[in-house]
């Protein structure tokens, strides 16, 4: 083999790779949070909700779940624009991550609701709890305990996945790999450092879901039992 | 001795039905204040299914009950938020929180539902563990008490919400024996202290010793009913007869 | 403009089949491999369980889009030029390994205690154990949550079309740059996937449901 590396194109480029991890920290983070709240509250209608509601929520996780996230974001980006609805690629992208990452939450919420026991509404319900308030004080947290880790991992995919985006020119990190490699032909040196830098996301984002899951669960933060 | 004076709660006629199932069959009597009512019977008499209704956990297809004033069992009924200030309700699974601690626990509905100053609420969870002796444990979690402590401390959180009526439900069954007298104690002690009280109960000595008011239901009926002290002497029916026969 | 008409949609129904045909080699290729990852993953010996882990966290803390790059564009400037249904099934592999051999290893763990110490007592050698008492029991395990992860192959063989290889996605991609109607053909698109990917979702939920039943 008589390939040479060469990672001198790292010198100018580096802001470059900086700048698209930094979008796919954004663009990931917003979708996280959108997703989170999107399936939560689809989890909570799917449990809680009336048979037609039931049915809708169910609808749309099978069919997110079902088709590629590539087809999901092309029909955002591409679909909706060629209706008169025109978002750029950013926006598109963070819509078409929310509503993907809102099926897998659906289901894993779902879960988790599913596993907080019926005596521990009719507690609520006996102090005088509005429905709202048992949701929030009684059913939300320790249903997102004993889900969390699948959550966490859930949410790292998203984040990885989010390079798919790159095919809609939202300029995150895999787009920024694909322009520098157009420019240096160096596709093998730039192709690993972004596989570094991904990896490098991936663990700061179980790190900081970890850091989260400490400050939310100050139960199994002091006992250190699942609960 | 309890004053016999205005009469808390009102029930009459009541009947429950899951599908074809009748579990309570014209069901009524009253209750004054401060009286202890002891509720027995077989499993299966319908007995906790009544105090379900009481609590406004179960709608009811017939007749009505009324708890300090408010009608209870109806959907839709407009004062069941004042029907939860004033009725406290005992599960036999204790049913405490588990992700909050002891402490939480029992402010939880202080600051929501009363909407108390988080300091003030901390005062009355002081307070209301000290009535069962379980101060020490404001900061544990319900994991890292015994069943009859958290029995305790679920009571207390009853206590909190300063409930004209309790409602005990079975609150003895899980508990080992060694863990059911501190439980009965403590609510010996709030009998005592001139709190209305039903309590649905296997503990025949318990409902000798404490009770003012025995109801022994059979088959969805009242069966009997009258003072304590007569009902178990003169049991007018060999079902409560045999009832109390088997369970000495 | 040409309107989209059934030609079209009979066009992507054929490039569907190189969907199948390339989740087949995935499938294939990541068990083939990742079975004796999830075996490393569970061996003695803390070098192999170490060397499986590190592939594992690798691959799962990697893109998949990434790790094509890296085998089509990537290893053609180094030299070796692959085809790019060979790019994409080596890649799809090397991603289905990492998880296949994750799953598997629950499931070999979910297997008791107690049959290896039985198995054991009854002198069976460790691959015996393996091959006549361990493996059957995780199998039956491990059949609802392989079937679903099929789900994942099946769904990630569209990025091939990134790298210009003509399964479905990029059916769908020529279909529009001809006709213009995105909206449509996605849909479509995305219905065939759907009809590749739900019945497999189904099979994983009643196989799930067999097994649960089965164990209580």
């Amino acid at each position: 083999m008589s390939y040479k590396f060469d990672f001198a194109f790292l010198a100018d480029r580096w802001p470059d790779f900086v700048a698209g991890a930094w979008l796919t920290v954004q663009l990931t983070v917003a979708s996280i949070a959108l997703g989170f709240v999107v399936g939560t509250v689809c989890a909570l209608a799917r449990v809680y909700g009336g048979p037609v509601l039931r049915r809708l929520v169910g609808i749309y996780v099978e069919t997110i779940r079902n088709t590629p996230l590539l087809i999901q974001i092309f029909l955002v980006y591409f679909g909706l624009s060629s209706l008169g609805l025109k978002l750029s690629a950013e926006v598109s992208a963070i819509v078409a991550l929310t509503v993907n990452m809102g099926a897998y939450t659906t289901e894993i919420m779902r879960a988790g609701i599913q596993s907080i026991q019926r005596t521990q509404l009719e507690a609520a319900d006996c102090l005088g709890l509005t429905k709202m308030q048992t949701i929030l004080h009684v059913v939300l947290l320790p249903a997102m305990e004993r889900v969390y880790p699948a959550l966490s991992s859930q949410f790292v995919l998203l984040m990885l996945a989010s390079s798919i985006t790159s095919q809609i020119s939202a300029e995150e990190l895999t787009a920024t790999a694909n322009l520098v490699q157009s420019d240096t032909y160096r596709s093998f040196e730039v192709y690993m450092i972004v596989a570094v830098v991904y990896l490098a996301l991936s663990a700061l984002y179980r790190f900081a879901l970890w850091a989260i899951g400490l400050v939310l669960f100050e139960r199994r933060r002091r006992l250190g039992t699942p609960l | 001795m309890p004053v016999e004076g205005d009469t808390v709660i009102r029930i009459k006629d009541v009947v429950k039905e899951f599908g074809p199932l009748r579990v309570l069959d014209g069901v009524g009597f009253d209750v004054a204040r401060g009286q202890t009512v002891a509720i027995v019977g077989r499993s299966g008499s319908g007995k906790s299914t009544l105090l379900r209704c009481i609590a406004g956990l179960e709608t009811i297809q017939g007749g009505t009950i009324e708890v300090c004033g408010h009608a209870v069992g109806r959907p839709g009924s407009e004062a069941r938020a004042q029907l939860r200030r004033d009725v406290g309700m005992v599960f036999q699974s204790y049913n405490l929180f588990p992700h909050l601690t002891v402490e939480r626990n029992i402010t939880l509905a202080l600051t929501l539902v009363k909407k108390q100053p988080k300091e003030e609420a901390r005062k009355v969870a002081a307070e209301v563990l000290g009535l069962v002796g379980l101060t020490d444990k404001r900061l544990s979690y319900p994991e890292q008490l015994s069943g009859g402590q958290q029995q305790r401390v679920a009571i207390a959180r009853s206590l909190a919400l300063k409930p004209q009526v309790m409602l005990f439900d079975e609150v003895t069954s899980a508990l080992d024996p060694e863990l059911t007298a501190e439980v009965l104690a403590v609510m010996e002690d709030l009998a005592r202290r001139g709190m209305t009280m039903i309590t649905v109960t296997h503990e025949m000595g318990f409902a000798r010793r404490v009770a003012d008011l025995v109801v022994f239901m059979y088959h969805g009926k009242v069966w009997e009913i009258g003072p304590t002290a007569e009902l178990f002497a003169d049991p007018k029916t060999a079902e409560f007869r045999q009832f109390v026969g088997s369970e000495l | 403009m040409i309107q989209l008409s059934a030609n079209h949609i009979l066009y992507l129904v054929e490039a569907a089949r190189w969907t199948v045909l390339l989740s087949l080699i995935a499938f294939a290729g990541g068990a083939l491999v990742g079975l004796p990852l999830a075996l490393m993953r569970v061996a003695r010996s803390r070098l192999l369980r170490g060397l499986a882990g590190i592939y594992i966290q690798i691959i799962q803390g990697t893109p998949l889009l990434i790790v094509l790059f890296l085998s089509y564009f990537g290893l053609g400037i180094v030299g070796f030029k692959l085809d790019p249904l060979v790019a994409a099934g080596l890649s799809l592999t090397i991603y289905a390994a990492a998880f296949l051999a994750e799953i598997w290893r629950g499931c070999i763990e979910a297997v008791p205690k107690t049959q290896w110490e039985a198995s054991d007592c009854l002198g069976l050698n460790p691959f015996q154990q393996y091959a006549y008492v361990i493996l059957p029991q995780a199998v039956r395990i491990a059949t609802p949550p392989t079937v679903g992860f099929m789900v994942q192959i099946v769904k990630n063989t569209s990025l091939a079309s990134v790298i210009g290889f003509v399964e479905l996605a990029r059916a769908g991609q020529i279909v529009n740059n001809s006709t213009f109607e995105p909206f449509a053909i996605f849909a479509i698109v995305g219905a065939i996937y759907f009809a590749i990917c739900y019945p497999l979702s189904l099979a994983s939920r009643h196989l799930e449901r067999k097994v649960h039943a089965g164990r209580g």
